[in-house]
């Protein structure tokens, strides 16, 4: 009984300021949203770095005008070595067939480059891929050898722009969010003065202060609760309509998929966060700004 | 049932206090009035009856319990035991007079079947039984400060406090809502009221305590304004 008044009182307060509820509810989405990419980033990167360091290679790539028994002095000296996990070894024709596969959307740059321009490899999976210099410096003054490659460097660039755009999204959710909160700030003193006649009765008349203040920090987390809604559906429909069939497809491929129950995971982290934060500040505005 | 020990406060930044080493009993069942000029610290004492705010120093007692010093999370319940009414009514304006007493049922947690078997009794007590659903700007200022009144009582509390009640009446009126005191005050319910009111108070002939300057200079049984 007690409850459906103070929920009547909530929905009316909302109502009755639906321009700055409107408005807590845009900034509390929009900071959400960020905060939601962010931590999609964050599992992505995670699951990539597990994909990719896995399939880490160095890569040998040999001159043009390698002799046959430089490649198999090379050769040998890879199959003792107790650093290697194992090798492969690339001909050209091979690494011709692996271009064209990989940049098959492109056939332009596909027609532009001929098998002979792709050099013979050998391709190494190290036991530790965080000894690649021990491995780089044993091979590089052997005769024959053209370039020596950490692929892991490769990645690691991508790793790093996610990481830049992780923390780009993050400043626009702090950004944001604090807008969102002072916006709640101001919504509950709105609130509470627009109330402090009936406020100022039910202290008179002893109701409990968890009573007084219930409807107004629940008007704040119910933003939240929308707006964290509304971040969800965001990051929902980028998925569906960017990621698996869109503008972004193609990330996909470096990226990993994401995966629906990831993309689900969201949202208890964006409804708990919306209205634990929410709550709070609903309640020490009123503890401090408000005489409630 | 009240009782002020060596009760001093002192505004901040006031240059003399507006209570000053006020010590005094009220027994229960009692009516008293306060009385004394405008600034003596009669509305002190409500205030601090009510714990809105703290002495300076001394001991307010209610019941036995020691409010100067309640924690805070305890005043809710201990105001639910005292009714208080004030000069300027204190009504919500958009409720029905039935709706204010019965928001003050709701917000302590008792539920509509209470309120609809209780309020209807105490408007009937204070002389407005036919007038529940007239608003605060449909009654005349007498039959609002009944609605306060039957708002304040509702609860049967051990203590009614006035605050200059019939600052906003007329003689006649004042006169009435005085005897629906009084009534009150015979069911056993400890009646507070500070006042300026000559008239009241010489009718009565109830116990006068006058205040002056923060301090007690009259107390008598069956007083007069004086």
């Amino acid at each position: 009984m007690r409850a459906r008044y103070v929920l009547t009182e909530v929905f009316l307060g909302l109502w009755r300021n639906v321009t700055m509820t409107i408005a807590m509810i845009i900034t509390m989405a929009v900071s959400l949203t960020m905060v939601g990419a962010s931590l999609l980033m964050f599992w992505q990167v995670q699951d990539m770095k597990e994909w990719y360091y896995d399939k880490i290679e160095v890569s040998i790539y040999l001159k043009k005008d390698v002799t046959d028994e430089q490649r198999t002095a090379i050769e040998a000296a890879i199959k003792e070595d107790p650093l290697v996990e194992h090798y492969e070894y690339e001909t050209s024709e091979q690494a011709y067939e692996n271009f064209k596969q990989m940049f098959r959307d492109a056939p332009d740059m596909v027609s532009a480059v001929k098998p002979e321009y792709m050099p013979e490899s050998f391709r190494i999976s190290l036991k530790n891929p965080e000894q690649y210099q021990l491995a780089y410096d044993r091979y590089k003054d052997y005769p024959g050898i053209s370039e020596i490659r950490d692929q892991r460097a490769l990645v690691d660039k991508i790793f790093s722009i996610l990481g830049g755009m992780q923390t780009v999204a993050l400043a626009i959710a702090i950004g944001q969010g604090v807008a969102a909160l002072l916006l709640v700030v101001n919504t509950i003193q709105v609130a509470a003065y627009s109330k402090r006649r009936e406020v100022a009765v039910m202290k008179l008349v002893g109701a409990s202060n968890w009573f007084i203040q219930a409807p107004f920090v629940l008007e704040a987390v119910f933003a939240g609760v929308i707006g964290a809604l509304i971040a969800f559906g965001a990051l929902a429909a980028a998925k569906a309509f960017l990621l698996d069939s869109g503008s972004l497809e193609a990330l996909t491929d470096i990226l990993l998929t994401v995966p629906w129950s990831r993309v689900f995971t969201t949202l208890p982290f964006l409804l708990g966060i919306a209205a634990a934060v929410n709550a709070v500040t609903g309640w020490v505005t009123l503890r401090f700004y408000v005489r409630v | 049932m009240i009782r002020l020990e060596h009760v001093t406060k002192t505004y901040p930044k006031a240059s003399r206090p507006s209570l000053d080493d006020v010590s005094v009993g009220i027994e229960k069942g009692e009516f008293v009035f306060f009385i004394g000029p405008s600034g003596s610290g009669k509305s002190t004492i409500i205030k601090l009856l009510l714990r809105e705010i703290q002495p300076t120093r001394g001991k307010v007692l209610v019941n036995g319990r020691e409010v100067g010093s309640m924690r805070s999370w305890k005043i809710p319940q201990f105001r639910r035991s005292i009714g208080c009414v004030f000069q300027d009514f204190r009504l919500l304006p958009n409720r029905t007079a039935y709706e204010n007493v019965a928001f003050a049922l709701e917000v302590i947690g008792k539920s509509k079947a209470v309120a609809r078997r209780v309020v209807p009794e105490v408007l009937e007590l204070v002389g407005l039984g036919g007038k529940e659903h007239r608003y605060p700007h449909e009654l005349s200022g007498g039959e609002q400060q009944r609605v306060a009144v039957a708002r304040a009582f509702v609860n049967r509390p051990l203590i009614l406090l006035a605050d200059e009640p019939t600052g906003n009446l007329d003689p006649d009126t004042s006169i009435e809502i005085m005897r629906l005191l009084d009534r009150i005050n015979r069911t056993g319910t400890t009646v507070v009221m500070v006042t300026h009111d000559s008239n009241i108070v010489n009718q009565m002939r109830r116990r006068v305590i006058e205040i002056d300057s923060g301090r007690i200079v009259r107390d008598q049984p069956r007083g007069v304004y004086g």
